[in-house]
């Protein structure tokens, strides 16, 4: 049973001044603890300026099968962080995340394709990622061919894309492999109106399936379409959790 | 960590302590090689994106290989008093050798760095890069061993004692991996690393017997011993050319490797769940 379990995560950033962060800073602020007085002892003041940005803070819920999460929030609060902390690219600073069942990603815009690669490179790339068989990897190469609908530029690089292309490609990708779980970042809404008409059937198609969707988006109506539970982020932490309806109301009035 | 044995992949994480860090860099290390087939096809597409388009694409490697050997052999050759015959083979061998080693070290660098889109669009394990980074120069060694196997066809030369090779190989796979794992967190803490290894490795060029005959050296030739890069080269060239390799170099470069490893693990083990948030 695909299943999302995030307890008290809290996600720290180190934010390395451009200086702070050379080497020089570093051996600085070991000298200077050594000898104080020294002219290194000047760095260590430089060198504790380094913050530590608390991302996410006491971060805590869980999703069954079947739930459609939104996230919402300001830029900066947090969402995409928590996003990329669920997918397990970010380890939990602490607290903990425990996924049950496969997971998809549209996190990066780019999907981690290579420009410079074409569309078709890329898929096999994927399709070594995911470890599929010779016949599995034709049969995603035709899956995404059709959905994406690139025609010609299937053999072109990527880079020569519109950034609508390059999301189509990237969200036939992700979906093509029909992931238990799927983590879903905003910037998938470029595609234009045919493109979000049949994104949506793929996806609810996928929900059926009594699979999980955890999306990030700035949209209201996406919201209230696709999700059946929304935690607004407000600075790292949940501010609200609840049915879209309600949260969204608050939400737009604050 | 992911456990891929039951049906459904479990992604567990939480902060880990002692042997659950050990365990965690173990699970990465498998991840990474089970992901063998990307990790080639990503450092294929390394060699081939750079000569795309052009006419003789990766055989430019083999073509500056060739020509860097026959000008080096030249000027070097007759400045060090040595005729081409017995020169040219020693020094195609050693180019090549260094070239490897060189590329190894000055990508390890950037090996995370490079790879960020890859680790911001899903979890990779950490080693992956490492494995195309070795892939990548694998393959560029293998076209240059072209020239090499020229230069010897020129002067009728078969490599000798090429048994060592059973010895010398695996102990480069191993120091490459364990050395682009090492350089690579710290270049992807410190980016000042790329750079100092940079101006590091020019310097050890022209200090380590690459261009020239080790035994040109007879006074002090144990100082060679503190060059990090001399056992390495010399197990592996030493035996290929026919020359008595001393038992105390093998030593050294065993040593090394074990050093180079320890190293390499009690960082890996320690900051491995970092690295995402480094680069």
């Amino acid at each position: 049973m695909p299943s999302i379990v995030v307890d008290q995560l809290r996600i720290d950033f180190p934010l390395y001044h451009g200086q702070s962060r050379s080497l020089k800073r570093h051996v600085g602020d070991r000298l200077s603890s050594l000898r104080p007085g020294s002219p290194a002892a000047h760095l260590v003041q430089d060198g504790r300026e380094r913050t530590i940005v608390s991302v996410l803070q006491d971060i805590s819920f869980s999703l069954a099968p079947g739930e459609r999460l939104g996230l919402i929030g300001r830029n900066g609060a947090g969402k995409t962080t928590l996003l990329r902390s669920l997918a397990g690219i970010y380890e939990p600073v602490h607290g903990r995340v425990r996924l049950e069942g496969s997971i998809g990603t549209l996190l990066d815009s780019s999907l981690g394709m290579n420009v410079e690669l074409t569309g078709r490179e890329n898929i096999r790339l994927f399709a070594l990622h995911g470890g599929l068989s010779k016949q599995q990897t034709a049969q995603l190469d035709q899956d995404v061919e059709a959905f994406a609908d690139l025609g010609s530029y299937m053999d072109m690089p990527v880079k020569a894309y519109s950034s609508g292309m390059t999301v189509r490609l990237a969200f036939g990708l992700a979906t093509a492999m029909t992931p238990q779980i799927l983590l879903m970042d905003e910037w998938f809404l470029a595609g234009d109106g045919a493109f979000m008409n049949k994104a949506r059937e793929r996806l609810e198609a996928m929900v059926q399936h009594a699979d999980i969707l955890v999306i990030s988006t700035h949209q209201p109506d996406i919201m209230r379409k696709w999700c059946t539970r929304v935690i607004w982020l407000e600075n790292g932490k949940i501010r609200m959790d609840g049915p879209p309806d309600e949260v969204l109301e608050v939400y737009l009035t604050a | 960590m992911e456990d891929s044995n039951s049906r459904t992949p479990i992604l567990d994480l939480a902060p880990q302590k002692g042997f659950g860090r050990i365990r965690a860099a173990l699970d990465d290390l498998k991840a990474g090689f089970r992901l063998l087939p990307l990790a080639v096809a990503l450092g294929w597409l390394d060699i081939k994106l750079r000569y795309r388009g052009s006419v003789l694409g990766p055989f430019w490697l083999t073509l500056s290989t060739a020509i860097m050997t026959a000008a080096m052999g030249v000027v070097y050759g007759y400045l060090f008093h040595m005729d081409l015959p017995h020169y040219l083979p020693f020094l195609s061998l050693s180019i090549v050798l260094w070239g490897y080693v060189s590329g190894v070290i000055n990508d390890a660098a950037t090996a995370f760095t490079q790879s960020t889109s890859l680790f911001h669009a899903r979890r990779i394990p950490a080693t992956l890069p490492v494995i195309r980074l070795i892939v990548r120069n694998v393959l560029m060694l293998l076209h240059n061993v072209v020239v090499i196997a020229v230069v010897f066809g020129i002067y009728h030369i078969w490599p000798k004692q090429s048994w060592s090779l059973l010895l010398s190989v695996p102990l480069w796979l191993l120091d490459s991996f364990s050395i682009i794992l090492l350089i690579g967190m710290l270049g992807a803490r410190f980016r000042d690393i790329a750079p100092i290894m940079a101006s590091l490795l020019q310097i050890f060029f022209f200090v380590t017997p690459v261009i020239w005959k080790p035994d040109l050296i007879y006074a002090g030739r144990q100082y060679l011993l503190l060059d990090p890069f001399y056992p390495i080269i010399e197990v592996m060239r030493g035996p290929l050319m026919g020359y008595e390799v001393r038992p105390v170099l093998w030593y050294a470069a065993i040593g090394q490797g074990i050093l180079l490893w320890a190293a390499a693990a009690a960082l890996f083990c320690r900051m491995r769940a970092r690295i995402p948030y480094w680069i």
